[in-house]
């Protein structure tokens, strides 16, 4: 979806603010949105790119909060839309009645060490590549009105292929639910002033990870 | 950040009740509590209570996920590489060909996830890491994200006018120096290699890890010795 979290060359948003606190957390509560967010994941309530497109349909009001607070939003939404509390149940603070068993069960102690690290979303390959590096390849003028990952400031625009990383899960049928539909991944680098037009930096070369259905042969 | 995204700020000691306290007195405690609380914080604390209630969890597994990224997993993590990168050049070559694997040992448990892809600064290129999408990044490696990665500046502006980001940092680079940004869409995620400083030889790798900044593994910073040689 055109969303107000495609950001990638808008301006107005001011300069960069660098200096950091040194804490991982600015108040408690973010680091517990965090760790709710981790757990349901790591028990299959949701996939990463169903909570992906959960802060994406957020309004962008709400999405132009803080980071956390964007955590939050999605996460009570997706508590209530994927059966695991309903509203009620989030107004009282409290559950009213008994929660359905997620997907990989209970998540304990034992499985923090597991949490905390990334999980892969390579699967074997169904078809062969159809580009190989070098490939110069168009990035498609594309509008899905859910979740891509395509950033809208490539669509349209001509680059190259520079890596070749395998097949992996759809974000855009995942976050659907409509199955991990793994396709190829690729390194796709584009010319800064393709991009942003002639009087752009030349020294700029920007590059996406593109599934192979954001991609034309050009 | 507004204060009113940060409440807390203002009561910082208020630490699970639920569980710090017998039962007989929760509920007048809760109700005391309650009134200083924000609004923000009700409702984590909501959340929080549901996914026990329900046996989703346990409060202690959602503490030690907060205290691993607290106290384990951070910045540190990607400094030993860059130290073992510099001072082994087998392993630096290895590492830039496929990094989850050869920087496994370095990692938190032993372990690296998949397809980190370092990617190295020299003096004809400068790498930059951005996630104009959200805010994916090489956790395992660095830690969570800082609160400027997240930002809607650098999502913004990275990819389109990254010299003007990077002085904003306080870098500036050569004028023919390639500017080379990854924007981090999909699963893979980048870590930047940066130069060795001069001014760093026969220094132990301990020496040369105490000197890499987390901003110059994501390429927003470029590391020179400054000041005493680290103990």
């Amino acid at each position: 979806m055109n969303g107000i979290h495609d950001m990638g060359g808008m301006d107005g948003f001011g300069a960069v603010d660098p200096v950091e606190t040194g804490d991982v957390f600015h108040a408690e509560w973010e680091g517990k949105v965090m760790a709710a967010s981790r757990v349901m994941g790591a028990i299959g309530a949701w996939n990463i790119d169903q909570g992906r497109y959960g802060i994406e349909v957020l309004p962008p009001q709400l999405y132009l909060k803080s980071y956390y607070r964007r955590w939050l939003e999605r996460f009570e939404r997706a508590l209530v839309n994927y059966g695991y509390a309903d509203a009620d149940e989030i107004a009282a603070g409290h559950a009213l009645r008994p929660g359905k068993m997620p997907p990989r069960g209970r998540f304990t102690l034992a499985d923090v060490e597991r949490t905390n690290r990334r999980g892969t979303y390579t699967r074997p390959e169904a078809a062969p590549a159809k580009f190989v590096v070098g490939d110069r390849v168009l990035a498609r003028n594309m509008h899905p009105k859910t979740h891509t990952r395509l950033p809208r400031y490539v669509r349209g625009h001509l680059g190259v292929v520079e890596r070749v990383h395998g097949c992996h899960v759809l974000p855009d049928t995942a976050a659907v639910g409509q199955g991990e539909n793994p396709q190829w991944l690729y390194t796709v680098q584009f010319d800064g002033r393709d991009l942003w037009g002639q009087d752009t930096d030349p020294t700029v070369k920007v590059s996406v990870e593109a599934f192979e259905p954001y991609l034309e042969r050009a | 950040m507004t204060a009113h995204d940060h409440p807390s700020h203002d009561h910082p000691s208020h630490d699970h009740p639920s569980h710090d306290h017998p039962s007989h007195d929760y509920h007048r405690h809760d109700h005391d509590e309650a009134s200083e609380l924000s609004e923000t914080e009700l409702r984590v604390r909501a959340i929080q209570t549901i996914l026990v209630d329900k046996g989703y969890t346990d409060a202690a597994a959602l503490d030690a996920i907060v205290e691993a990224y607290e106290t384990k997993i951070g910045p540190h993590i990607g400094a030993r590489i860059v130290a073992r990168a510099w001072t082994d050049p087998a392993f630096r070559q290895a590492l830039l060909t496929d990094a989850s694997k050869v920087a496994a040992p370095l990692g938190y448990q032993g372990k690296i996830g998949d397809h980190l892809v370092v990617v190295e600064n020299t003096p004809e290129r400068h790498n930059m890491v951005v996630c104009t999408l959200c805010s994916c990044y090489p956790w395992d490696v660095l830690g969570l994200p800082p609160v400027w990665y997240k930002s809607f500046a650098y999502r913004s502006r990275a990819v389109k006018e990254p010299r003007a980001v990077l002085a904003e940092f306080g870098v500036t680079l050569p004028n023919d120096t390639e500017i080379r940004i990854w924007d981090s869409t999909a699963e893979v995620r980048y870590m930047v290699l940066p130069e060795r400083p001069s001014g760093t030889e026969g220094w132990t790798e301990e020496q040369l890890a105490a000197l890499v900044t987390r901003d110059s593994m994501v390429g927003t910073d470029v590391l020179r010795v400054r000041g005493k040689i680290p103990a």
